[in-house]
């Protein structure tokens, strides 16, 4: 290092061969990502581009490129009858869209509520020093591991009504009186979903949160031991405000996976009018039902929302995600 | 100790039993039901009665399953190999050379591994048709990068971030070029990091379903996943859940064993972008 120093100071050229070093590096780093953003163009942005293309036509799945441009009939447009009635059609008055975005957001704010309570609390236990800490730390891995279509086999199993193990246990402990189809029940089968989902994905958020916790100086819990502060009070006054940095990032990933949920309810509760997401509605229409062009304009819909959401949130500056700031 | 301390401890440790029976016991069922037969599945016992390998030769011996792990295994490798390939160079470029623009660019690279795959679906399914590839494993590892090279380059590059400066600067006082300086001074340094990653990127590719499910038509070019969610018995009415259970261990066991192994590891990489900020 030192070396490098004298060398560049006693070059009388120096600042301009370090000009030209950094050139060459600009040019070396344009050719080093060059294949990198080659590529995701071809995976993310053209495909989405067409995808959006196809919501304004009425391209069929069995005639790809025999769509014509239909303007924004997919998404709404009206007819007037010669009664004077008018008809409105389109996704934004169909009633199949609007239930299964309401299904979308309440899973998401549902599920992800319980899984910051939940990972809150496992990553708090993680924290403090006890015996067979490590063996549980990973075990709580294991729900994160399991694929997700194992794991919605897995539970549709355990929750089966006639043979299920979760129907005899609240049996046995006399909670419910008779046996309760948890995943055909439009009634239970959103709550199914939800716990399901809660169960494994907790231990991401947990994770998340004790990276949070760990890097809060033990001292600060020692003076408030010192000065006698109760410790729930410590809780909301102290470490909650400084794992809040590390728990927004946690949320918002995880917000945006729920949002997009596909594989779980489509394992789990297939069919069931109570759990489908936008993702299932809109693979439904555009594979099975062959209405290709009117599933682009519900993927397009689920797109343009989410993107609002990380829009708004980056621009409220709320969340550094790219970590520059501190450096 | 006073009473108050015990009580307290022995909540403590209540709770860590709870979380520890809630991770480990669905798993758990699952191997002791993908271990009885016939009858023997429809009575619920808590502790294992049987021992009997059957589901597990029942579902080796078809014809398709072994398959279905193969294809599993070349996909998700494939996907890992070119996706590090492709995020080592790109996370050099953005972690080490400023450049207009380059905070904009992570952004972008970010937005995207949190795209709704459902969002390019539609275009996804037009390409892979219109190349030719649609029913083969190349579907799946074309379309598999749009979420494990944003993710492999995202975390690349925090890693690269962190490196000591010195080294890079000596080589490049010494005249080593970029291409060297990545080959030779940082890919060494960065083994743990793409072990991580690699790992990381292999499970999400294992895992996926939405693109597997879409782009495939038969039996044999179906991944494991897909397999064991369209898994059907003799007649449409009756679910072969032992059969289930059993292709449900065989392909959970590997990965938890990975998990397990590289646990330390697999914690850094995910919070390696999540609590910088």
């Amino acid at each position: 290092m030192s070396q490098a120093l004298t060398n560049a100071t006693a070059a009388p050229a120096a600042s301009r061969r370090e000009r030209s070093l950094d050139d060459q590096r600009r040019r070396a780093a344009f050719w080093f990502l060059a294949p990198m953003l080659l590529m995701l163009f071809c995976v993310a942005a053209w495909p989405l581009l067409r995808s959006i293309y196809f919501s304004f036509t009425d391209t069929t799945l069995t005639d790809l490129y025999g769509g014509k441009w239909v303007g924004f009939d997919n998404y709404l447009s009206y007819r007037q009858l010669s009664s004077g009635k008018v008809i409105w059609r389109g996704t934004l008055v169909d009633p199949t869209w609007w239930n299964a975005v309401w299904n979308t957001v309440r899973f998401a704010l549902i599920s992800v509520s319980l899984e910051t309570v939940f990972g809150l609390i496992v990553a708090l236990v993680l924290n403090a020093q006890f015996v067979g800490r490590g063996f549980v730390r990973a075990a709580i891995l294991i729900p994160w591991a399991i694929p997700t279509i194992v794991s919605a086999k897995m539970w549709g199993w355990m929750l089966n009504d006639q043979f299920g193990i979760i129907n005899d246990m609240l049996l046995k402990l006399g909670l419910i009186s008779e046996k309760i189809a948890w995943t055909a029940n439009l009634d239970t089968a959103m709550a199914a979903v939800i716990l399901v989902d809660v169960w494994k994905t907790t231990p991401f958020m947990a994770l998340l949160c004790l990276a949070g916790l760990q890097m809060i100086p033990r001292d600060i819990y020692e003076a408030a031991k010192v000065d006698g502060i109760h410790p729930v009070k410590v809780f909301f006054r102290v470490t909650l405000p400084l794992v809040r940095p590390a728990l927004m990032v946690a949320v918002i990933f995880r917000i945006l996976d729920a949002l997009r949920m596909f594989d779980l309810v489509y394992v789990l509760t297939p069919n069931s009018s109570a759990t489908k997401t936008m993702s299932i509605l809109s693979r439904e229409n555009l594979i099975e039902f062959n209405k290709f062009a009117y599933g682009s304009a519900q993927s397009t819909l689920l797109f343009a929302i989410i993107a609002i959401f990380v829009a708004a949130y980056i621009w409220l500056g709320k969340v550094d995600l790219s970590g520059e700031k501190n450096q | 100790m006073t009473a108050m301390d015990v009580l307290k401890k022995t909540g403590f440790y209540a709770l860590v039993g709870v979380i520890l029976l809630v991770s480990i016991f669905p798993f758990y069922y699952a191997i002791i039901t993908s271990l009885k037969t016939g009858t023997g599945l429809f009575e619920v016992n808590y502790l294992p009665k049987s021992f009997d390998l059957s589901n597990y030769i029942t579902v080796l011996s078809q014809q398709t399953f072994p398959r279905n792990i193969l294809n599993s295994v070349f996909i998700a490798t494939t996907t890992v190999v070119l996706a590090l390939f492709l995020a080592v160079t790109a996370a050099y470029a953005l972690a080490r050379v400023p450049f207009r623009g380059r905070g904009l660019l992570l952004m972008t690279i970010l937005a995207v591994s949190m795209f709704p795959q459902i969002a390019v679906l539609a275009g996804l399914f037009e390409l892979v048709r219109f190349i030719g590839i649609f029913n083969t494993p190349w579907a799946m590892i074309l379309s598999y990068t749009i979420f494990t090279l944003p993710f492999t380059v995202w975390v690349l590059t925090t890693f690269m971030r962190d490196l000591p400066v010195e080294i890079e600067e000596a080589a490049i006082v010494d005249g080593a070029t970029p291409w060297v300086i990545i080959s030779k001074v940082f890919l060494p340094l960065l083994w743990p990091a793409l072990v991580t990653t690699g790992l990381l990127a292999f499970i999400g590719a294992w895992n996926e379903f939405l693109f597997a499910l879409t782009f495939t038509s038969s039996e044999t070019t179906r991944t494991v996943p897909v397999a064991i969610a369209l898994l059907s018995g003799a007649s449409q009415y009756e679910t072969p859940w032992g059969a289930i259970m059993a292709a449900s261990v065989l392909v959970t066991v590997p990965l938890i064993v990975l998990v397990l192994i590289f646990q330390r590891k697999i914690v850094a990489g995910l919070t390696a972008g999540g609590v910088k900020g």
